[in-house]
C-alpha cells in the first residue's frame, strides 16, 4: 500500500458542526425532549463554608404539593473521586464549602423544586473554616478530612495523612544550596493567584432516568462522558454495563465539565423517582458557587543566575489552594510539580508542589492545568532576574529557555520543540524593543513577553479508540469518544479519517451525540489530548479501513495492494489504471468472475492509541526517565497602555506564537489561538470573591465580569511554527490551553514596562493599579 | 397559577398558546413550542444568550413575559434560512469560523440580524456597540466582527 502526501490535513477545511451551530439545531443537554414524565430537580446547598451536619429534616419539603421525592447524603455515604477518592455526593457528616450540595429535591416543575429546596431544614454546628492554602498547609491547622490516610488514591499520588496536604511532589536535582553563592544575580518573590471560575455560557446541566429494570441513563453536558461514568458507577455501585451517558455538543467546558460536578447528585434524585427523568439544570448563581474553580496558588520562588545570565538554580514551593475536595486538583499540583521550573534549562532545582485542602470549592481542571498558575510567578521573576543582570527579557529567555533533547527538570530527554523560533516570532509581530507613545497624555504604554510549556496532565496510560465505518453510498461515519467543546476535535478526526481514506471531507459525519453505549472508549477531552491521541486512533482506524477495501479489490483485479490507492472515493491501480468506485463494496464486496462468489463485506475499521512509555517518577526526588508524552511550548508578547487617572489597562496587540508539531487544520489554530489570548487577558482581571466567613460575593455576569466584545485587544497576531513529534499523527500536538497560559504574565511584565511597578497578586485589577500609582507618585514627590 | 390564551407570530407562522402570567418568553419558546435554538445563559439579562427579535427589535427572551407579547412578531434563529439557504450573516459565520461552542451564537446572530436591519452598513464600533450585551467564552469575538462586516458587504442580516 502507498502512502501517499496528506491532502486534507494541513487545509483548512470547514467545521464539521458550523451549520447546525448557526440554524440553531445543534443539541446542547438542555434541548433534549423529555416529554410530560420529566420532573424538575434543585439542589439544597450549604450556607456555611465549614460546619458538621446535626440534623436535616426533610418533612416540610416533602410536604408541599409536587414534591417527589427529597434526597440526602445522611443514607447515601458514598464518595467519589478521578485520582483521590475524597468527595461525597451529597455532603454527609459535614459540609466543607459554601454551596456544598446537602440535598436534592425532586418535583414536577422548576418553581416548586425551588419552593421545596427551601423548606429543608439543616442544622449545623458551624466548624472554623481556612482559606489561605499556606496557612492551611500547617501542622496545626484544623483538618478538613481526618480521614485522609484511609481514602483510596491513585499510586502516583502522595497525600500527607494528618494533615490537609492532599498531594505532595518533590523535585530534588542538583545540589540547590550550595549554588546560591556562586550566583551573580538572584530574585526571590511571592505571588498568589485567586480561585476563578469557567464560566461556560451553557450552565451545566444534567436529566438522569433511573428505571426498573436498574439501566441508569444520564444525560450530561460532559467533557467526559466515559471518565464521568467510570467515577459514578463506582461511587453508587453501579456496573458499567448500567450507566449509560449521553453527551449531546457542550456549550463551552474549559475543564469545568471534566470529571464530575453535579451530575452523580442528579442520578441519585433520579433513583428516587424511579421511571421519570430528572433535570438539575445549574442556575447561573449556582454555576458561580456551586461548581469547580481554577485553584488558587501561592507560589514562593526563588532563582539566580550567573555573570552570563545563565540560570543556574530555582528553589520552589507551590501551595495549591486545593478546595475543600481534591480528587481531580492533586494531579494539578502533581502537574505543576514535574514542569515546575516552567519552559527553562536549570540544572539546579529544589521544589516542593503541594495540593491542600481549603473551605473553598472544589478545584479542578481549567484551561492549562496547573500551567497558568505556576507561569505567574516563573514569567515575572525572569523578567526581574533579566533586569538584575542586566539583560533584555527576550535575550534572557532566548539563553535559558528549553532545548530538543535538553535534560529537563524531571530527567526526562525533552521532546522535539522549537521555543526559540517562538519567541522570535512573537517578538517581532510586537515590534520588540521599539518604544511606542501611550494613545492620549493620561496613558503609559509598554510591551512584555513571557513564554510556556506545557505537558498532557493525565495518569500514564490514558486510551483513545476510534471506529470507521462506511455506508452503502461511501460515504463515512467516524465514531469517537472525545467531546466537540467547541475546540473543532470533530472536523480535525473528520478530516483525518478522510485524508486517510482518500474520500471527499464531506462525505465523513462524526457521530454525535457521544454514548457510552455506543462511542469507542475516550479518557477523557481535556489536556489538549485530542488532535494527538484521538487523532491517533482515528488514523489507525481509517488505516485499518483502507487496508480492508484495498485488499478486497487486489484480490478481485488480482494485484498488489501496494499498486493500488484511493482517491476521491475511487480505488485507483498505478499498475493497470484500473478504477473501482467505493460506493456498494464497500458493504457489499465484489463479486468473483462469473459470480462465482463473492470478496469483502462490510467495512469497518478500528484503531486504538495508548501511550506506552510513561515512566514513574521517584516519589523523593521526582525524577524519572520519561514524565510526560511531550510539550507544547509557546510565547506570548503584549502591547498595553494603562490609564494613570483610572489605573484601567487597555492591551493593545497580543502577539501569540506556539509550536504544534503540524498543523492539521491551520485556521482552527488561529481560532484557539484568538480565543485563548482574550480568555488570558480576561483571566488576568478576574477573581471569585468571598467574604471574611467564605461566602461568594460575585455570582453574577454583572460582579464577575468577563471579557465582552468591547475589550478585546485591538489585534491578536497569531502564528505557530511546526517541529514534529514523534508519536502524534503527522507529527501534531495540542495547542487548545496553551494559549492563555502565559497572558496574564506577559501583561505584568508590560505593565511593568510601562510604569515601573511589579504586581505579584492577580487580578490586576483597575483599583489595585491606580493605587499602586498613586502610592509610587508619593514616595517620588 | 392563571393560564392565558395568546398568539405570538412566531417566524411568520401564527402561535396560540395558553401560558401562565410568570412564564418568560424564552420558556415559551423552548418549552411550550419546542424552538430550542433560543438559549437559556443567566435568566438575568446579562448574557445575550436568549436575544430574539419582537418586532424587529433585540430583546432578552428571559426578561419579557409571554403574556406581554399576545400578537406581536417574534423572530428567533429557527426563523432565519429561510427555504434552507442560509442568511449572509450565517454564511459569514460559518465561513469565516466565528463559532466554537455555538452556545452564544444563536443570540449572537439575532443581535446582528436586527443591526444589519436597521443599519446595512455599520462601522466596526457600531458592531461592537450592537453586541456588547452578547457574552462569548470561546471566540475572542474578532471573527465574530468581521463575519457581520463580512455580511454587510454582501448585503446584510436578510
Amino acid at each position: 500500500m502507498r502512502s501517499s502526501e496528506p491532502k486534507l490535513v494541513g487545509q483548512n477545511v470547514s467545521r464539521t458542526d458550523v451549520v447546525e451551530k448557526v440554524t440553531g439545531c445543534a443539541v446542547f443537554v438542555d434541548d433534549v425532549q423529555f416529554g410530560p414524565s420529566l420532573l424538575h430537580g434543585r439542589l439544597v446547598r450549604s450556607p456555611h463554608p465549614h460546619a458538621l451536619i446535626k440534623h436535616i429534616d426533610v418533612s416540610k419539603a416533602l410536604a408541599l404539593p409536587g414534591v417527589r421525592a427529597v434526597v440526602t447524603g445522611q443514607e447515601l455515604k458514598a464518595r467519589m473521586g478521578l485520582y483521590l477518592i475524597d468527595r461525597p455526593i451529597f455532603a454527609d457528616d459535614r459540609v466543607r464549602y459554601y454551596g456544598e450540595p446537602v440535598a436534592g429535591v425532586v418535583a414536577t416543575s422548576e418553581s416548586i423544586a425551588v419552593k421545596a429546596a427551601r423548606l429543608v431544614e439543616v442544622e449545623y454546628e458551624v466548624l472554623p473554616a481556612i482559606f489561605d492554602p499556606v496557612e492551611a498547609a500547617q501542622p496545626e491547622a484544623p483538618k478538613l478530612h481526618p480521614e485522609l490516610g484511609d481514602y483510596s488514591v491513585a499510586n502516583f499520588i502522595f497525600p500527607v495523612p494528618g494533615t490537609n496536604i492532599s498531594e505532595q511532589f518533590k523535585i530534588r536535582k542538583g545540589d540547590v544550596e550550595s549554588c546560591w553563592e556562586g550566583c551573580t544575580s538572584v530574585a526571590e518573590g511571592r505571588f498568589r493567584l485567586p480561585p476563578i471560575e469557567h464560566v461556560p455560557l451553557e450552565t451545566h446541566t444534567s436529566v438522569a432516568l433511573s428505571e426498573k429494570t436498574g439501566q441508569v441513563t444520564l444525560w450530561a453536558s460532559s467533557q467526559s462522558p466515559f471518565a464521568m461514568r467510570d467515577m459514578i458507577a463506582q461511587g453508587l455501585d453501579i456496573p458499567h454495563s448500567k450507566l449509560r451517558v449521553i453527551a449531546p455538543l457542550v456549550g463551552g467546558g474549559f475543564g469545568g465539565k471534566a470529571g464530575v460536578t453535579m451530575e452523580a447528585c442528579a442520578v441519585v434524585m433520579a433513583q428516587a423517582v424511579q421511571g421519570h427523568p430528572v433535570k438539575l439544570r445549574l442556575t447561573r448563581e449556582e454555576e458561580f458557587v456551586g461548581t469547580s474553580v481554577r485553584q488558587s496558588l501561592v507560589s514562593d520562588i526563588k532563582v539566580g543566575c550567573d555573570q552570563d545570565g545563565s540560570l543556574q538554580a530555582m528553589e520552589l514551593t507551590y501551595y495549591f489552594g486545593g478546595g475543600a475536595y481534591n480528587d481531580y486538583g492533586v494531579n494539578i499540583a502533581r502537574a505543576a510539580g514535574y514542569s515546575c521550573t516552567g519552559p527553562y534549562d536549570v540544572p539546579n532545582v529544589k521544589a516542593d508542589s503541594l495540593c491542600v485542602y481549603t473551605n473553598h470549592p472544589v478545584g479542578s481542571a481549567m484551561r492549562g492545568f496547573g500551567m497558568p498558575e505556576i507561569h505567574w510567578g516563573l514569567e515575572q521573576i525572569m523578567d526581574r532576574l533579566a533586569e538584575e543582570v542586566g539583560m533584555d527579557p527576550v535575550e534572557f529567555r532566548q539563553i535559558n529557555c528549553v532545548r530538543t533533547d535538553d535534560e529537563i527538570v524531571s530527567g526526562m530527554k525533552m521532546t522535539p520543540i522549537d521555543l526559540e523560533a517562538c519567541i522570535d516570532k512573537a517578538a517581532k509581530a510586537i515590534q520588540w524593543g521599539k518604544k511606542e507613545d501611550p494613545t492620549a497624555p493620561n496613558k503609559k504604554r509598554g510591551k512584555g513577553i513571557a513564554i510556556m510549556w506545557k505537558a498532557p496532565a493525565m495518569p500514564p496510560n490514558p486510551g483513545s479508540a476510534a471506529v470507521v465505518r462506511f455506508n452503502e453510498d461511501a460515504t463515512v461515519n467516524v465514531e469517537v469518544g472525545g467531546q466537540e467543546i467547541g475546540q473543532g476535535a470533530f472536523t480535525v478526526a473528520a478530516q483525518i479519517a478522510a485524508d486517510v481514506l482518500g474520500v471527499p471531507y464531506e462525505d465523513v459525519t462524526v457521530a454525535s451525540p457521544l454514548d457510552t453505549k455506543y462511542s469507542p472508549y475516550e479518557w477523557q477531552t481535556v489536556a489538549s489530548r485530542l488532535t494527538w491521541s484521538m487523532g491517533n486512533a482515528v488514523k489507525a482506524a481509517a488505516e485499518d479501513a483502507r487496508k480492508q477495501i484495498l485488499e478486497t479489490v487486489a484480490d478481485h483485479w488480482d494485484e498488489e495492494v501496494e499498486d493500488l490507492t484511493i482517491q476521491d472515493g475511487l480505488v485507483i491501480s498505478f499498475k493497470s489504471e484500473r478504477e473501482q468506485p467505493l460506493d456498494k463494496m464497500v458493504i457489499y464486496g465484489l463479486p468473483n468472475e462469473d459470480f462465482e462468489g463473492w470478496k469483502g463485506g462490510p467495512v469497518v475499521g478500528r484503531g486504538h492509541f495508548m501511550p506506552t512509555y510513561v515512566t514513574n517518577l521517584d516519589p523523593e526526588t521526582g525524577q524519572g526517565t520519561r514524565a510526560v508524552v511531550h510539550y507544547t511550548v509557546g510565547a506570548q508578547a503584549v502591547d498595553l497602555e494603562v490609564d494613570l487617572e483610572t489605573g484601567q489597562l487597555d492591551v493593545l496587540k497580543i502577539a501569540s506564537v506556539y509550536d504544534v508539531g503540524k498543523a492539521i487544520n491551520p485556521d482552527l489554530i488561529m481560532t484557539q489561538i484568538e480565543g485563548g489570548a482574550v480568555h488570558g487577558m480576561s483571566s488576568a482581571y478576574e477573581s471569585l470573591k468571598f467574604d471574611q466567613n467564605g461566602i461568594v460575593l460575585n455570582p453574577s455576569f454583572v460582579d464577575y465580569r468577563i471579557a465582552t466584545i468591547a475589550d478585546i485587544p485591538q489585534e491578536i497576531h497569531g502564528d505557530y511554527v511546526e517541529t514534529p513529534i514523534d508519536d502524534g499523527p503527522w507529527g501534531a500536538r495540542g495547542v487548545g490551553e496553551h494559549v492563555m497560559v502565559q497572558t496574564a504574565p506577559a501583561m505584568a511584565n508590560a505593565l511593568y514596562d510601562a510604569v515601573g511597578i511589579r504586581f505579584s497578586d492577580l487580578p490586576l485589577s483597575a483599583d489595585k493599579i491606580y493605587l499602586a500609582l498613586e502610592e509610587k507618585l508619593n514616595q517620588e514627590d | 397559577m392563571a393560564k392565558h390564551a395568546i398568539t405570538l407570530i412566531v417566524n411568520g407562522l401564527q402561535e396560540e398558546l395558553l401560558v401562565p402570567s410568570n412564564m418568560t418568553l424564552l420558556h415559551a419558546l423552548r418549552e411550550e413550542l419546542g424552538l430550542t435554538g433560543t438559549k437559556n445563559g443567566c435568566e438575568a439579562g446579562e448574557c445575550g444568550a436568549c436575544t430574539v427579535l419582537v418586532n424587529g427589535e433585540p430583546m432578552n427572551a428571559c426578561l419579557v413575559l409571554a403574556v406581554e407579547l399576545d400578537g406581536q412578531q417574534i423572530s428567533t434563529v429557527e426563523g432565519l434560512a429561510e427555504g434552507g439557504t442560509l442568511t449572509p450573516l450565517q454564511e459569514k459565520f460559518a465561513e469565516l469560523n466565528a463559532v466554537q461552542c455555538g452556545y452564544c451564537t444563536p443570540g449572537i446572530l439575532m443581535a446582528a440580524t436586527a443591526l444589519l436591519n436597521r443599519n446595512p452598513q455599520p462601522q466596526e464600533e457600531e458592531v461592537i456597540e450592537a453586541l456588547v450585551g452578547n457574552l462569548c467564552r470561546c471566540t475572542g469575538y474578532q471573527r465574530i466582527i468581521d463575519a457581520v462586516m463580512a455580511a454587510s458587504r454582501q448585503g446584510g442580516g436578510r
